[in-house]
């Protein structure tokens, strides 16, 4: 529980659901007739409509990005410490949208909803989505919240993602699409790791198919083997050293197989606050959206063909210790837009906290992303 | 790696922007702050990229409106395409790559126009100390110590017009500035020997 809520927080927000009743078309054929999407907003909105500001949350993140849900919430939004009056993305100056994508266990329509033709909830149902269907449907939010362009997109890893798959499908509204942390496509590497974490959830014995919701269990020992690895990825092996080394719990080896070593009970820790708040079936689904991200595809490969259409201005980040999605895929965007004439610019940020960085507040990374954020705010258009 | 590129020392700026054609594409490399490429769009209307390594200057270049890449010019111009600029500016940096021959080579790969701006090792303030008292020069344009400078490939003038000979690079153009960027005709009469900084336009020379 906050002690109490700092003046530069959005303070207690309350998300908002929207509810589309026009059916989807998903990329994979599938078609969702109908679907909820939860979001909250920071911010106010310009009499321009012209500050607002799309944040894409990562694997594991939700539409709750900032601020708190109720005055004894413990925990505020996943990047709390960005959003906010006069933090790096200035509440006082964008309004800011944040929303839970489909297929995820917040509240937006998903593995864990109710599905209205069967009356029981989709489970392993839901259709696979992808990049492309968040985009299109975070664009029908934008339509309700007539909001028709984007002073930016912004995500980190899987949200930096979206914001390049906004800057392609939709180059008229966006204007700035900010690319953290993030990869043109998986490589055969991060592919297997998803493929290891997938594998976890799908062979525990209460994963039933994914249908575990009926018999009321659900696959802990999978989706807690699944978050320890994506752990392992998220950090480097530099920070790992300096924050667990080799040190024992207990000061002395015990010849058996407890929690030991300190970095076990870290690994053991991060599952066991993971199970019970994030549903197998989604994790699963976001891995397949991770795997199956490749904007060239469609061009033959040639991300500079696939950014012909993009007319937004872009800012790519990464870390140095970033070794899951490294600074040299960053470089691939970042050719890839200057192949085509468009403004770019990259930063390559001094870091040892691996993957997880682009959470982090790093003073180069603040000063980058602050910089950029200023030129925005001072370049709306009114 | 281009120390000497701050805000406030833009010496080279004035006759950099006279050489460059209005609504060109530009590649700046070492922009430091971003401040010629803010001053070339601002009165010349240039498009393009800055290439800095140098933390400190990334978040200036964003504040200075310009487009900059961090990355290190040691490791070539890989990612650009042949012919994709106009020019390619290399202003007092350098002298502080690691491959400066390769460097140029590269610049005339990917611009039609190169043009570089170094502090002249020719000087006559830096003959005298290295000459006549023995040690290296320290001056305005060479303000470091040997032990602790970027600059690790000086040359002069001269030296600078041979190896273009060697390489087949076609000088268009050649100023040289002393400490206040005046160009008198005893710069233009002995620039190797006067000149604090040189200018240099060039181009790959047909054969």
């Amino acid at each position: 529980m906050p002690e109490s809520i700092p003046h530069d927080s959005v303070g207690i927000v309350q998300p908002r659901t929207v509810h589309f009743d026009q059916p989807l078309t998903l990329a994979s054929g599938d078609v969702l007739d109908q679907y909820d999407l939860v979001y909250e907003t920071y911010g106010d909105l310009n009499p321009e409509r012209s500050n607002a500001v799309l944040v894409c949350h990562a694997l594991s993140g939700s539409h709750h990005a900032a601020g708190y849900h109720h005055p004894s919430d413990g925990k505020a939004g996943w990047w709390d410490s960005f959003i906010g009056p006069g933090r790096v993305i200035d509440t006082n100056r964008f309004h800011v949208v944040s929303s839970n994508n489909l297929g995820g266990c917040d509240g937006s329509t998903g593995p864990t909803t109710v599905n209205p033709a069967t009356g029981k909830q989709y489970g392993p149902d839901f259709p696979i989505v992808t990049v492309d269907d968040w985009v299109a449907s975070q664009a029908r939010l934008a339509d309700v919240l007539d909001i028709s362009q984007w002073a930016a997109v912004i995500g980190g890893s899987l949200g930096g993602m979206q914001a390049m798959q906004w800057a392609i499908d939709y180059p008229d509204r966006i204007r700035h699409a900010i690319m953290i942390a993030c990869a043109p496509k998986l490589s055969a590497q991060n592919i297997a790791f998803n493929e290891v974490a997938r594998q976890a959830i799908r062979t525990d014995p209460d994963f039933y198919d994914g249908r575990y919701y009926e018999r009321a269990v659900e696959p802990r020992r999978g989706l807690r083997l699944a978050r320890m690895l994506g752990h392992i990825t998220y950090l480097s092996d530099d920070l790992m050293s300096e924050k667990f080394g080799r040190d024992l719990r207990e000061g002395k080896i015990n010849f058996d197989y407890g929690v030991e070593f300190q970095v076990e009970s870290y690994l053991r820790y991060q599952a066991d606050s993971f199970v019970g708040k994030f549903d197998a079936n989604t994790y699963l689904l976001m891995t397949k959206v991770l795997d199956y991200f490749d904007p060239a595809a469609k061009t033959g490969g040639d991300l500079s063909a696939a950014f012909r259409d993009v007319t937004a201005d872009s800012l790519v980040i990464s870390f140095t210790s970033d070794w899951r999605f490294a600074s040299h895929r960053s470089r691939e965007i970042v050719k890839a837009l200057h192949d085509n004439d468009l403004n770019v610019s990259y930063a390559e940020v001094k870091s040892h906290q691996g993957h997880d960085a682009f959470l982090l507040k790093i003073q180069q990374y603040i000063d980058v992303l602050g910089t950029y954020l200023d030129r925005i705010a001072s370049t709306h258009p009114s | 790696m281009s120390a000497e590129r701050t805000a406030d020392i833009r010496p080279d700026f004035a006759i950099i922007a006279q050489w460059i054609r209005p609504n060109s594409r530009v590649l700046d490399l070492g922009c430091g702050d971003g401040a010629l490429l803010r001053h070339l769009g601002d009165r010349k209307q240039v498009t393009g990229y800055g290439l800095e390594l140098d933390d400190k200057y990334i978040p200036q270049c964003l504040a200075n409106g310009i487009n900059v890449i961090q990355t290190d010019l040691d490791q070539g111009l890989a990612e650009f395409d042949d012919r994709s600029f106009d020019f390619v500016i290399l202003s007092l940096t350098l002298q502080a790559t690691h491959f400066p021959a390769r460097l140029l080579e590269e610049m005339l790969r990917v611009g039609s126009q190169g043009i570089v701006t170094f502090p002249n090792f020719g000087h006559w303030r830096a003959r005298v100390q290295l000459g006549l008292f023995g040690h290296m020069p320290v001056n305005p344009a060479l303000p470091h110590h040997w032990y602790d400078t970027t600059n690790i490939h000086l040359c002069t003038l001269r030296d600078f017009e041979n190896l273009c000979h060697l390489r087949n690079i076609d000088i268009l153009e050649r100023r040289a500035v002393d400490h206040a960027h005046q160009t008198g005709l005893g710069l233009r009469v002995i620039p190797n020997l006067l000149g604090e900084i040189a200018l240099y336009r060039f181009t790959r020379k047909v054969a």
